[in-house]
């Protein structure tokens, strides 16, 4: 407001170039993994050129020939360790990285390849390769958390989109992104679906796992297979046990425990229990 | 990372690119040449192996579905696709004839998408000159918004009987967990009509692009159906004469391993590399294209050069592109709903086998089933695996052509080459790493 007979003073105008804050650097990585978390991102089509206008993206190699080695402010990896290559990578990563981020089933808990953390590594590399001798992998496939620090992780095989936007909208603003813990059971009950494991008697992980996906499973007639993970606190023992009152089989319930996400202790304690 | 050495008066020249970008997973390959010929080519695959077919081992058919999806993050409809007609085939399902049609649908959502992909974000910007979709989208935004459009309505397709686009959860032997109703697909009929205008503008995109001159004459294989473009049905066939039924691909065609990759190669019994994928596809199948895509074809006037040269690929994509939005139309157009979602079924003990063509090629499943219903054994053989031992061939024969040129052209023009396959490395097991080496030994 100006006061009368004294002429505004100019208010000093930054130069828009100098004043503009720098956009984030945003790196995304991969290591044992189908890809599909990073192309998430890509699937994001609404939204990916806003993205890349508010991001620096300076390392993406699935989707740009530009290359960095850091450093990052925010660097998602996907993908599970499982090399001794990969091993080296992440610690070198991590120090590029301020907001080091997991994406993916792969990258919290080592994925469905985490299976052979409990069986004999070399009857899998055996299986399949006629010179078991020329592969190099670790005789494990670990969660990121196992080999560095950690500041957030989207879970999911593959992560929401919803969840990753969230992400990292909260870390243009500075606040904690608004991620969601409760079971998948919970946001099933609020879309309003017949719950199929007490209509329908199919086995579903919805009472133990974490939601994320929108209940797409109960969704689309079917139980619900874990992809997110286990929530805080999932008693999975007892879901197990309701599951052999339903007649299945010892075997047939570690199955059930034993796909994305057997890697994450609830749920590899089943599995390792019916073995 | 690009590292250009400065050429010098002698006669060792190394070309070396750190990754290739723009491709899925990770590989790396290595060019020797003596003489000016190429007398080494390897494209060594190191993404760390994950061992799919031990995964699925004790595991039911329907378990079996979900797991195979996560080989691929791109392409995890057509590993459903193989996966799920392989054991409908040993266990005699009839499926409904609406089944079949929405697991046609489902096919061209995944085609639409993995193809608006390719062509736009990691194919197109080789031919303009860009590093990424991004930058081209500072210059061209309406180009990079209507593409993104447009695999975003392959992406809902996918969602709509799917669930989600990547991990789709619905396939189970027999048909889908759930199927849609009639006006639950009339819904997404407007983008489709939408994505078809976008897809012929492709085609005229694609027909402006100046691709490197190379031509081979390369044996190409594809399924081939009596009446449709192929996509889960048909049989074996080649350009010189194999016709074999679907499930019989072991026939013909065998795997090895190779020091240098971490995915199994595959080649003819007599030893022969083989091309699959778009162009291939398209070559043996044109006369089966959707009329809307052969008059795209005809208008293109390209079939001869995406027969011969790998580069132009992008444009049997294109055709591609407007063949599945074409087609996924007439379906939606003539869908009834089926009284019900997936047939019963028994399993039975014996060999499941089958192959459908996903985006990037022929992929083929061959389980052997116990006598509890589980799974005994596993072979998955991928498109990028079978087009390994073609793209090292096609490197060899091309790579003397690009020695007079500047390194990071050179360098550039043999990425495109590799890329041009897109080649889906995670699926064959990760890291693309350029290396080209001049000796004198």
């Amino acid at each position: 407001m100006a006061v009368t007979g004294i002429a505004p003073h100019p208010r000093p105008q930054p130069n828009p170039r100098w004043a503009a804050p720098r956009r984030p650097r945003v790196g995304v990585v991969k290591f044992s993994s189908c890809d599909g978390c990073q192309l998430t991102l890509l699937d994001m089509e609404d939204e990916l050129l806003a993205i890349t206008e508010r991001f620096d993206i300076v390392e993406f190699a699935e989707a740009t020939s530009n290359r960095s080695h850091g450093p990052f402010d925010v660097l998602l990896v996907e993908g599970s360790v499982s090399t001794a290559d990969q091993a080296e990578e992440i610690v070198q990563l991590r120090r590029q990285a301020t907001t080091l981020v997991s994406i993916g089933a792969c990258a919290t808990s080592g994925g469905i390849q985490a299976l052979r953390n409990l069986g004999d590594d070399d009857a899998f590399r055996n299986s399949v390769y006629p010179r078991p001798e020329w592969i190099a992998a670790l005789p494990t496939s670990k969660p990121v958390s196992d080999y560095v620090a950690v500041d957030a992780e989207l879970y999911g095989c593959p992560i929401s989109g919803r969840q990753l936007l969230e992400l990292l909208t909260s870390l243009v603003v500075g606040r904690r992104p608004q991620l969601p813990d409760e079971a998948v059971c919970a946001e099933c009950k609020r879309l309003g679906n017949t719950c199929v494991r007490v209509a329908g008697g199919v086995s579903c992980l919805g009472p133990v796992t974490r939601t994320g996906c929108g209940a797409l499973c109960p969704s689309f007639d079917r139980g619900c297979y874990g992809c997110f993970g286990p929530r805080e606190a999932a008693n999975t023992v007892s879901l197990a046990n309701w599951f052999g009152e339903l007649g299945k089989g010892d075997a047939e319930v570690a199955r059930e425990f034993a796909k994305f996400n057997v890697g994450a202790p609830a749920f590899r304690k089943i599995v390792e229990r019916e073995r | 990372m690009t590292h250009v050495a400065q050429p010098t008066e002698t006669v060792d020249r190394t070309f070396e690119v750190g990754m290739l970008t723009r491709v899925e997973g990770e590989g790396s390959l290595t060019l020797r040449v003596h003489d000016g010929k190429v007398v080494e080519a390897h494209l060594g695959i190191f993404e760390a192996p994950r061992y799919f077919e031990h995964l699925v081992v004790g595991r039911t058919p329907d378990e079996v579905i979900d797991i195979v999806a996560r080989i691929c993050g791109i392409c995890p409809v057509a590993y459903q696709m193989s996966a799920v007609h392989a054991f409908e085939s040993l266990f005699g399902v009839e499926i409904d004839p609406a089944v079949r049609s929405l697991r046609r649908l489902f096919y061209c959502g995944e085609w639409i998408e993995s193809h608006a992909l390719h062509v736009y974000l990691l194919h197109a910007p080789d031919f303009l000159g860009y590093p990424s979709a991004i930058e081209l989208a500072r210059d061209h935004r309406a180009v990079v918004e209507r593409a993104l459009t447009m695999k975003r309505t392959g992406n809902k397709l996918v969602a709509m009987l799917g669930a989600r686009p990547i991990h789709p959860l619905t396939v189970r032997v027999g048909g889908f967990s759930r199927v849609p109703a009639r006006n639950e697909l009339m819904a997404i009929r407007p983008a489709l009509d939408d994505a078809l205008e976008t897809a012929k503008a492709t085609v005229d995109f694609v027909r402006g692009l100046t691709a490197p001159v190379f031509e081979r004459e390369p044996k190409l294989v594809s399924l081939r159906h009596a009446s449709e473009y192929p996509m889960n049905d048909g049989r074996i066939v080649s350009n010189d004469g194999l016709n074999i039924p679907i499930d019989s691909w072991r026939e013909a065609f065998e795997e090895d391993q190779v020091s240098w990759s971490n995915a199994l190669q595959a080649r003819t019994k007599a030893g022969e590399v083989y091309l699959l994928g778009p162009s291939a596809r398209l070559t043996l199948n044109a006369d089966r294209l959707h009329p809307l895509a052969a008059e795209a074809l005809a208008s293109l006037g390209l079939a001869e050069e995406i027969r011969r040269n790998p580069y132009w690929s992008i444009a049997a994509r294109a055709v591609e592109l407007v063949h599945a939005l074409a087609e996924a139309i007439d379906i939606i157009d003539g869908y009834h709903q089926p009284d019900r979602a997936a047939a019963p079924w028994t399993a039975r003990p014996g060999a499941a086998a089958w192959a459908t063509e996903a985006p990037r090629g022929l992929l083929f499943h061959h389980y052997e089933v116990d006598a509890d219903g589980l799974i005994a054994h596993a072979q998955i053989v991928p498109p990028t695996s079978q087009n390994q031992a073609s793209i090292e061939a096609d490197l060899t024969a091309f790579a003397p052509s690009v020695l007079g040129l500047s390194q990071a052209e050179a360098t550039h023009q043999l990425e495109q080459l590799i890329r041009s396959y897109d080649p889906c490395i995670s699926c064959a097991t990760h890291f693309l790493d350029l290396r080209v080496e001049e000796t004198d030994e």
